[in-house]
């Protein structure tokens, strides 16, 4: 946001007014560990993009979690999931979502972690 | 819409898979500290807004609330290798944001509760989340005995406890080994209930 306010300012758009007063994403199920990347075809933001849809643009370059890009752009996750729902509709983003069907996660996956985590 | 960009496979393969592990507890019990102490980097906050509608669900005090409610979540990240990502989400803190941790616990490979907090405990017990409880001992705390917290939390036996300092990065990934390992005793255990059942 503007770089002349300090944190204590608070934001200066009601963060809804960024999505038209939408709640709700087009579609379901961007979990917060979904990981979000800028597709490879998407060189121009379409000329309607607000400067939100192209800040995650820009910031999904590197594929990131949907919590981080709620957090790097500051705006709460509600509105971050109608914004990614408009990216997804036009083809300018892609997912991978977690694996959360399942009740029991994946042993392989287990672990891996597990291992990862030994060698840290 | 043309075929490239209705691929997504193509951008897909590079992307990869995410796991979270929860952290749960009272209000400055040391979760964020945990997070911080193992996460590649700072610990990050997300923010969800919410109407007064959704708050009020199970608000019983018949109070009017006419203000939006912001519901903060701390989270740090590990990289595991290339292509496994394993996040860790501090809870929200509040009761009544229970329907938060629903979102949060759908997928979660298992939580670490801090004790003390009864109320996280039953709620992973009712969702049959496996979880181990984390005694925050920093210097000049009182050194628990773990068959007294289990006594005192009514903790099921099979559930490990485990003495650590959330601000030392070692102490904190023990306490994530300890978990995953836990994870993959009980996923064992229901497996052969299942065959139990089965045959």
């Amino acid at each position: 946001m503007s770089e002349w306010l300090d944190d204590e300012a608070g934001p200066v758009v009601r963060p809804y007014a960024l999505t038209r007063g939408r709640t709700r994403a087009s579609r379901e199920g961007f979990d917060l560990i979904a990981i979000i990347a800028t597709a490879a075809t998407s060189t121009f933001a379409p000329p309607n993009a607000g400067p939100e849809h192209v800040a995650i643009l820009d910031l999904c370059v590197r594929p990131l979690s949907v919590a981080e890009i709620s957090a790097k752009l500051k705006l709460p996750l509600g509105v971050v999931r109608v914004l990614l729902g408009d990216l997804l509709d036009l083809g300018l983003i892609v997912v991978r979502r977690p694996e959360t069907e399942n009740r029991l996660p994946n042993e392989r996956v287990l672990k891996e972690v597990l291992n990862g985590l030994q060698a840290l | 819409m043309d075929s490239r960009r209705s691929d997504p496979s193509r951008g897909a393969a590079a992307m990869p898979l995410a796991v979270k592990i929860l952290v749960a507890g009272g209000f400055g019990v040391g979760k964020t500290t945990l997070v911080g102490a193992v996460s590649e980097i700072k610990p990050l906050r997300t923010e969800e807004q919410l109407t007064d509608r959704s708050v009020g669900i199970d608000d019983t005090s018949g109070v009017e609330r006419k203000t939006t409610t912001t519901v903060a979540m701390d989270f740090g990240r590990i990289t595991i290798r290339d292509g496994l990502v394993l996040y860790l989400f501090g809870t929200p803190g509040q009761d009544r944001f229970w329907f938060m941790w629903d979102e949060l616990a759908l997928g979660a490979l298992g939580a670490v509760v801090l004790a003390d907090s009864f109320p996280s405990i039953d709620y992973f017990e009712r969702r049959r989340l496996p979880f181990i409880v984390g005694v925050n001992c920093f210097d000049g705390a009182i050194q628990y005995d773990t068959e007294e917290i289990r006594a005192a939390l009514d903790l099921d036996p099979r559930v490990p406890i485990i003495l650590c300092d959330v601000r030392r990065r070692e102490s904190g990934k023990q306490v994530l080994i300890a978990l995953v390992e836990h994870v993959l005793s009980v996923m064992a255990e229901r497996q052969r209930q299942a065959g139990a059942v089965i045959h």
